[in-house]
Order: C-alpha cells, then sequence, then structure tokens
C-alpha cells in the first residue's frame, strides 16, 4: 500500500551489523513519514542511529529488513546503478564537512547537479547564480570555496541540494563547523527555503538548539524512536533544555 | 556516453586548471622521463645505425662468410673463385666482393687525422653505394674513393679533392694518395665514417701483416654480397649457393647486423635502460596520482554521495592522467628537438621517426599503465565511509 502524499516514508526499518563483539542493531524498526514542505530534525545522541538511519534515507546504505518510499518508489529494493540515479536526481545533501569540490567556483559547485543530471543551460546557470544571491552570496559566486567562510561553503552546499528540484533534501550536522550566529543563519535559511520550495528535509543534528527552525523533531535512542515533537510549544520546550544529547 | 565524457572533461579540466603549478610539476617529471628515454632511443639508433648503416643499406639480400667465421666479417676470408662460383647459381642476379680494413685520412688542415671504415667494393656491383655528389667508381684498380656523408662531414672533403690516407704495412706507415669521385649518403661501418675503393686497389692500400706485405697470394676480401633475382626466394637461392660451393655459409642482411660485433649486446642493452626508465615513469605517474587519489577520498566520497557515476569518477582520472603525460610528453619533445640541435655530427645521437614515435607511444602509455591502481582505488572509495558516515 502506497502513500504518495509523503515524500519520504519508511516502514520498520532494521539495521543490524555484525561486529567483533557480536551483532549490532544500529536502526532498530524505525517508520517515520515526511510530507513535502515539512522540515525535520533528527535528534538523539552518540550511537543513537540517526546517521545510520541518515544514510538509509539517503540510498547510500541498504536496511536489512523494511522499505523505504521515496516518491512512492521503494528505494529498499533498487539496485545500486539505480540508487546512484535515485540519489543525483531525487536527493539533495549537505554533509558536516568536506561538501564542495575545492577546484570549482561557488556557482560551478551548484552547477554541478545541473550538470550531473544533463540539465545545465542558460535558465539553470542564472537560477544558480540566483539561489546563491539569496543565501548571501551574490558577490562570491566566482570565488573558490578556499576562498569562503565555514558558513558561506555551507550555504553553497544548501544551493547545491537544493538547485536540481529534489522531493528530499538530506542534511548531516549541517551546524557542526560553525558558530552560533552562522550556525542559526544557515539553518533558517534552509529552513525557508525548504518551506517556499516544498520539499521533504531531513536534518541530523546534534545541537538542539538548531531545532527552533523545524517543524517536527523526532529522537532516537539505542537505534530506536523513542519521541516526536510535533507542535511549536514542545519543540520550544525541547530546543530551551538543550537536553537530547 | 557524451555526457560522461563532457562532465569528466570538465571535472578534470578544471581540477588541473585550478591547480596548475601543482599539475605542471608532474607534467616535468614526465618530461625529464621522456627527455631521457628519447635520448635513450636516438643513442640506440645512432649507435645502431654507426654499426650496421652500410649493411642495412645494401642492395643485397644475403651474404656470404667463410665457414665457421660465425658470421663475423672481420674473421672471414673469401678467395674471387668463391664469387665466380656464387654468381653462376641459379637465382644470383649479381655478387660483389667486400674487403674491410681501417685507414686514418689525413685532414687537408692538418690535425687529428680522421679514422675510417676502408671499404673495398667492386664497382657498379652489388656493395657500391648510391651516389648523391659526384660519380661512381670508374675501374676495379682506379686510385678513386667515395666518402660517405659522414666522412664530408667530418673531414670536409668535396669530390675532386685529394684524400690522403696513412695505413700500417708490415712495420711502416704507408701513405696512399687517392682522389675522391663521390659522395654517398650515410654509409658508416663498425661506428666509422665510410671511404670506398675499387677491390683491387683496396687490396694495395690496406692495412697489411709482414706476412701478407712479402707474400704473392690472390687478394681476398672478407665477405661476398649477394643479390638475388627474386627476394622473395632468397632462402631457396642460399641453399643453392650453400650445396654449390664449399666452405661458405651464408646469412640474410637481418641476421648479418645481427651478427655484428657487439650490436644485439648494445641494442639490448639500451633498450634495458629504456624499459627501466620507462618503469620508473610508470612508478612515478601512478605514485603520484596515488597521492592525488588518498588527500581526495573525502571529494571523491561527495561526488559519489551527489549521484557521480563511477563511469564518470575513473574516466576523469582517465583524462586528467592522460593530459598530464600528454603536456609532459610534449615538453619532453620538445626538448629533445632543441637539445638535438646542439649536437655536433660526432656524437651518435639519431632521432629516427619510427623509434621516436614507439618511445612517444609507449611513454603516452604509461600514464594511465601508472594511474590503473589508482582509478581501482577511486572507484572502489565507499560514499559513506568517505565521509564519515560509516558506523
Amino acid at each position: 500500500m502506497k502513500n504518495t502524499s509523503y515524500s519520504i516514508e519508511t516502514r520498520s526499518i532494521i539495521k543490524t551489523y555484525q561486529s567483533d563483539f557480536g551483532v549490532i542493531q544500529a536502526v532498530d524498526d524505525v517508520s517515520l513519514q515526511v510530507s513535502p514542505g515539512e522540515f525535520v530534525a533528527l535528534v538523539g545522541p552518540s550511537g543513537s542511529g540517526k546517521t545510520t538511519m541518515l544514510s538509509i534515507l539517503a540510498a547510500l546504505l541498504k536496511p536489512t529488513s523494511g522499505s523505504i518510499l521515496l516518491d512512492g518508489q521503494d528505494i529498499s529494493a533498487m539496485s545500486e546503478t539505480e540508487r546512484v540515479a535515485l540519489r543525483r536526481e531525487k536527493i539533495g545533501f549537505t554533509f558536516q564537512a568536506n561538501n564542495l569540490l575545492p577546484y570549482l567556483t561557488a556557482v560551478e559547485n551548484v552547477e554541478l547537479m545541473l550538470r550531473l543530471n544533463n540539465k545545465l543551460d542558460k535558465a539553470g546557470s542564472l537560477r544558480a547564480q540566483e539561489l546563491l544571491a539569496r543565501l548571501g552570496l551574490g558577490q562570491r559566486l566566482n570565488n573558490l570555496t578556499g576562498q569562503l567562510s565555514g558558513g558561506q561553503q555551507q550555504r553553497v552546499a544548501i544551493a547545491r541540494a537544493l538547485i536540481h528540484n529534489p522531493s528530499l533534501v538530506l542534511a548531516d550536522e549541517p551546524t557542526a563547523n560553525l558558530d552560533t550566529k552562522r550556525a542559526y543563519q544557515v539553518v533558517e535559511t534552509f529552513a525557508g527555503l525548504i518551506h517556499e520550495q516544498n520539499r521533504a528535509g531531513i536534518m541530523v543534528t546534534h545541537d538542539l538548539r538548531m531545532c527552533e527552525f523545524v517543524d517536527r523533531v523526532l529522537q532516537m535512542r539505542d537505534g530506536k524512536l523513542v519521541a516526536m515533537y510535533n507542535d511549536r510549544k514542545s519543540i520550544m520546550k525541547l530546543v530551551n533544555s538543550r537536553a537530547g544529547d | 556516453m557524451k555526457q560522461v565524457l563532457g562532465i569528466s572533461a570538465y571535472l578534470a579540466v578544471k581540477e588541473i586548471w585550478r591547480n596548475r603549478a601543482r599539475f605542471l610539476l608532474v607534467s616535468l617529471v614526465i618530461a625529464l622521463i621522456t627527455l631521457l628515454v628519447l635520448f635513450i632511443a636516438a643513442l640506440g639508433e645512432g649507435l645502431g645505425n654507426g654499426n650496421r648503416e652500410y649493411i642495412s643499406k645494401l642492395d643485397a639480400q644475403l651474404i656470404a662468410y667463410q665457414a665457421k667465421s660465425d658470421f663475423l666479417i672481420s674473421a672471414s676470408r673469401l678467395d674471387r673463385d668463391r664469387l665466380a662460383s656464387i654468381r653462376r647459381v641459379a637465382g644470383v642476379q649479381d655478387v660483389g666482393m667486400l674487403g674491410t680494413a681501417n685507414a686514418n685520412i689525413i685532414l687537408p688542415g692538418g690535425g687529428e687525422p680522421l679514422k675510417a671504415a676502408l671499404l673495398g667494393i667492386e664497382p657498379g656491383h652489388v656493395g657500391e653505394p648510391p651516389i648523391v655528389q659526384g660519380r661512381p667508381l670508374s675501374t676495379k684498380l682506379a686510385d678513386e674513393v667515395i666518402i660517405d656523408r659522414s666522412t664530408a662531414l667530418r673531414s670536409g672533403l668535396q669530390v675532386g679533392d685529394p684524400l690522403r690516407i696513412r695505413v700500417t704495412q708490415g712495420t711502416r706507415d704507408e701513405f696512399y694518395e687517392l682522389r675522391v669521385v663521390g659522395i654517398s649518403d650515410g654509409q658508416q661501418y663498425a661506428l666509422q665514417p665510410s671511404i670506398f675503393v675499387p677491390f683491387f686497389t683496396w687490396e694495395q692500400v690496406r692495412p697489411k701483416s709482414e706476412a701478407e706485405v712479402n707474400s704473392g697470394n690472390d687478394p681476398v676480401g672478407n665477405v661476398i654480397l649477394i643479390k638475388v633475382k627474386d627476394p622473395a626466394q632468397a632462402e631457396s637461392v642460399s641453399q643453392r649457393i650453400s650445396a654449390q660451393v664449399n666452405n661458405i655459409e651464408i646469412a640474410t642482411i637481418a641476421a648479418a647486423i645481427q651478427a655484428l660485433p657487439g650490436y644485439s649486446a648494445q641494442q639490448s642493452t639500451l633498450n634495458t635502460q629504456g624499459g627501466f626508465t620507462l618503469f620508473i615513469g610508470l612508478l612515478v605517474i601512478g605514485g603520484f596520482f596515488q597521492i592525488q587519489i588518498l588527500q581526495k577520498v573525502a571529494q571523491i566520497g561527495v561526488l559519489k554521495a551527489i549521484g557521480t557515476t563511477n563511469t564518470i569518477v575513473a574516466a576523469t582520472f582517465i583524462i586528467q592522467i592522460s593530459l598530464v603525460t600528454l603536456i609532459g610528453v610534449a615538453i619532453g619533445g620538445l626538448l629533445s628537438f632543441l637539445f638535438s640541435l646542439t649536437f655536433p655530427p660526432t656524437v651518435p645521437i639519431v632521432f629516427n621517426g619510427t623509434t621516436s614515435a614507439i618511445a612517444i607511444a609507449a611513454l603516452l602509455l604509461i600514464g594511465p599503465l601508472g594511474g590503473l591502481v589508482s582509478i581501482r582505488y577511486a572507484v572502489r572509495i565507499e560514499p559513506l565511509k568517505a565521509l564519515g558516515l560509516s558506523i
């Protein structure tokens, strides 16, 4: 049964690893749904399984069991080639660090997603410039990434994650290397664009203060989803408690 | 495919251009390796050419040696009776006696005498080199000489000039005066410039032992050069000659070249040196790109995570390696050419088109070959591990 009103939906995801110490259950029966235009934070302490869950959602890792539907397509059954194409066409990423190619300028990094999808034309190039300008990088279009600050680099990565109109945008600790002021700016901008462009967004973070800008918070512990905060009041209470870790 | 190549070329060129100093450094290392490989190849060609030039340009297919001479021209002695016998064998078109010796040419302007190969040949028969200036030798006894281009360059002698040679006969140094009637193209023999005289003149002017000076024996040459009517039948003619003429052994021109003293050893030494230089190049290029990839694991991980195929990743590296190698080989080729212009004709370095082309093709191939390991490594990079997302 498919529910196509969600951009992404997972059903009973389990991921186990074999280690020297026996079988580790990194993700244990996680089901979640994210709708278009919804920005969700996945929080939890180290080892809670949030990064593994993000990798599964990103089609970088296959679950041991369970299914993941992206725009109604079951990605857990896809071949590696299909998953690569899916990542290119339907998913946008920002990572904690090493996001950008250092030998490309800011605008070239953003255009790369359009190139990979064979959609780079004049209009696309203009759109990339406009998106960067909206992110406050209008004067930095032709700067190499080494000439940009950490916050500016993250904003270029956000533009790259959104330029090809993906269904799902994933962010792994996007504020980890930023000071508080920059971190707030980045997440606020990110949330604004996700809402405006009607994308489904999932951010993994250990910094509960960043949850101020999300619509829902999913808390993981020991591989399980242990709590969900979906109203502003409870989210703000969590933000103010800073007790997520 | 066009899209894959387009993106790969874009990424490859952008990275090279934005890190041009680093990539140029590798290209310069490849340029130095190219210079070394091309010079070793040119030296091999030059030395080989100096050894075999006259023999390889002969309009003959077979050479007859004295039996058990191990195909050594200097160890072989053949008389004119055998020349006549071979001439009569069916399938033989022409024969010519060849006598080899050394002489010192007394240069007109003084200075150190020029050491040359003194070759006795039959005027009008196989063995006489083609003339590019002047005329051929007239008679078997004329005091005439043809000098090859190499001798002309080194001695400054022209057609019509007298040529004085010094040879040792018995215990005395004898001087003979000949006249240059023609200049041939390059015809070096035994790494020396050559001068050609009629066979009977050669018999008179060649270096001799005391016993030879005093004996009245009929003149003998070293080998007999044989031109067959149909080169495709050279093998069967060779068998007929061996069956009909006593006390000889026959070699093809190719076999005769390989049997030249030191030729095979010299060529294999230089080929080994060239091979090792290529191998070092392979390691240098392989090492550089392996380090490059180790430094770029996270970048490659990002590329793969955002949906870049392994084909694009591999093609990007292949294009990069090929471009860097191409630029290096082009710089090396240009440097080799410029250096070659500065060498005097006495240095045995010859940039032969085929040999240089083979060396350049090998150099262009070592780039992608050296990079194979790093390309394999890049293709196997797991985006999860590269991005630190794995547990």
